[in-house]
């Protein structure tokens, strides 16, 4: 994966209608806007995703797949919800929410984590990469390829955190045998049960990736 | 999740002054967040201290110091930790999985709360979490639970690998407090359950774990953190042994030893350490000075094997480490 885009500008390859897209050319974030929180009801009420705007908001900036982003945020809100919600990145997947699946896994400064346990909060400064922002426009990350060419998945639902974590697995020089990659991967459960062709996948990312 | 105040305090000092009696300090968040959202957790207020600067790893004439913000991930990858103190790089990366390595910290995995099922479900008497309510793991579902510390208010087993070893070494723990700094051994850092599992550890209300001493132990380096599970990776400890060994040719001149996935805190074996001295490192050794580890085990219906499997789980370790001279 290339370094994180810390000019400011808009990063490579975001022409085109995409999600990043949107949220460049919507002005629904951009350099100093704030993202307006507006009130919503959520089913589920031990996580509040989104609440009304009140007196104990935290407000942050910081990079989501390289565009600035101001936030004012609950402080309660997962970094997961956040994504999801706010800026309308759905990419990431909330699957346990509860830090033992993986689904949610994103890059926080360049290192892997669990998004549905990172409050937003605690993330002024940072830059977070969500599979969003792998792609290179129209071009699909090495990885990402390789999961389509090895059919690294069925229903699909675990595969953004599959793949957030073997690009993170093979930028940590992880992935150098099957077994390590076995090992390196552990924490990204796959109900289909996905598992031979997620190591193949990953094999054949880690060779793609250089 | 309950609403709670946040802060984000830049010095060890400001944080100390933001805490109080119902707040909680948030660092990687993989046990605090989760028990918030389960409301088994429900601090006031919560003070951010990732900022502070509580992050080294260094060594010295005194050993490991290894700061309360250090990550998982850091430690255990960190090339003096590997070879001075493998079992700390070992127990680190059989611990959880890769994405929460990089989030959690030295001084929360010390302070992790058990994963007994019944804690985090409100719906189940459990005295840890609700004092006096009663204990849903005495006749609940308890293979994982505790058979070394426990009582009848409390089975809870401690679920950190690193700490085992820590203890297994003598580690120290720094606090500090608006009243001053102070250091205390983390094997007396943990209390037993008694009649108030509620109190975990010796923490006063608003202190903080700025960081850890590993002493220096030069046969260290012959070290092992064995961890037997139901899974290959990914699991909570069965039962697991942290052990270091000074050999002089096959004599054994000293030992560590100390036992986790056992214990309702990390497990000293200093029977077994005393033991081992003197005799020579052999299978027929280990099989003798573990015989009567756990014989005191008070278990439960669902982990009657826990003594049988944590002496073999030693002697595992025992003949890995120390062969078969």
């Amino acid at each position: 994966m290339p370094p994180p885009d810390r000019s400011g500008e808009r990063p490579r390859g975001t022409r085109g209608v995409s999600r990043r897209w949107f949220l460049g050319g919507a002005g629904v974030v951009a350099a100093g806007a704030t993202v307006a929180l507006a009130p919503k009801v959520v089913e589920n009420v031990t996580t509040p995703t989104v609440t009304a705007p009140g007196e104990n908001l935290v407000e942050l900036t910081l990079r989501v797949n390289g565009d600035r982003v101001r936030l004012e945020t609950d402080p309660r809100a997962t970094l997961l919800d956040t994504l999801r919600e706010p800026l309308a990145l759905t990419g990431t997947k909330k699957g346990c929410d509860r830090g033992q699946c993986g689904a949610c896994t994103v890059q926080v400064d360049g290192r892997r984590v669990l998004s549905c346990l990172t409050l937003a909060a605690t993330l002024d400064g940072t830059e977070v990469t969500s599979i969003e922002g792998l792609a290179d426009g129209d071009e699909l990350h090495p990885m990402q390829q390789a999961f389509i060419d090895h059919d690294g998945f069925q229903c699909g639902f675990c595969t953004p955190g599959q793949i957030m974590s073997a690009v993170s697995l093979v930028q940590e020089g992880g992935a150098g045998s099957d077994e390590q990659i076995r090992e390196g991967m552990s924490g990204n459960i796959c109900r289909c049960s996905a598992y031979p062709f997620i190591v193949d996948a990953v094999r054949s990312g880690r060779e793609a990736m250089g | 999740m309950r609403p709670y105040a946040f802060t984000r305090p830049g010095s060890v000092r400001a944080a100390l002054a933001e805490a109080d009696g119902g707040s909680a300090y948030l660092a990687g968040g993989t046990t605090l967040v989760d028990l918030m959202k389960l409301e088994v957790s429900t601090p006031s207020r919560v003070v951010d201290i990732n900022r502070l600067p509580l992050d080294g790893i260094s060594v010295d004439s005194d050993g490991l110091h290894i700061g309360a913000l250090a990550r998982m991930s850091d430690v255990a990858g960190d090339q003096a930790v590997r070879t001075r103190y493998p079992m700390i790089s070992q127990a680190l990366e059989l611990s959880a999985s890769p994405q929460l390595r990089n989030m959690a910290s030295m001084g929360g995995n010390l302070l992790q709360r058990t994963r007994c099922s019944y804690f985090r479900d409100l719906t189940t008497a459990c005295n840890k979490r609700e004092p006096g309510s009663g204990c849903a793991a005495l006749t609940g579902h308890n293979r994982m639970h505790a058979v070394l510390g426990t009582s009848e208010a409390c089975v809870a087993t401690h679920p950190s690998d690193v700490a085992v070893a820590l203890v297994a070494l003598d580690t120290q723990v720094h606090l500090e407090s608006r009243d001053g700094t102070r250091t205390v051994a983390l094997a007396e850092f943990y209390r037993l359950p008694g009649q108030t599992p509620q109190v975990e550890n010796d923490l006063r209300p608003g202190e903080l774990i700025t960081g850890l001493t590993v002493p220096a132990l030069p046969w260290a380096t012959r070290s092992l953190y064995l961890k037997i599970r139901d899974r290959q990776s990914y699991e909570f400890a069965l039962t697991s042994a942290a052990v270091a060994l000074d050999l002089d040719g096959a004599r054994i001149r000293g030992a560590r030893v100390a036992a986790g996935g056992v214990g309702t805190r990390p497990w000293r074996l200093g029977a077994v350490e005393q033991a081992l001295v003197g005799r020579t490192a052999t299978p027929d050794t280990y099989e003798a000075v573990v015989a009567s580890v756990a014989e005191d085990a008070r278990t439960l219906p669902h982990n009657v094997f826990k003594p049988a499997l944590l002496r073999r789980t030693l002697v595992r370790a025992l003949v890995t480490l120390g062969g078969r001279a």
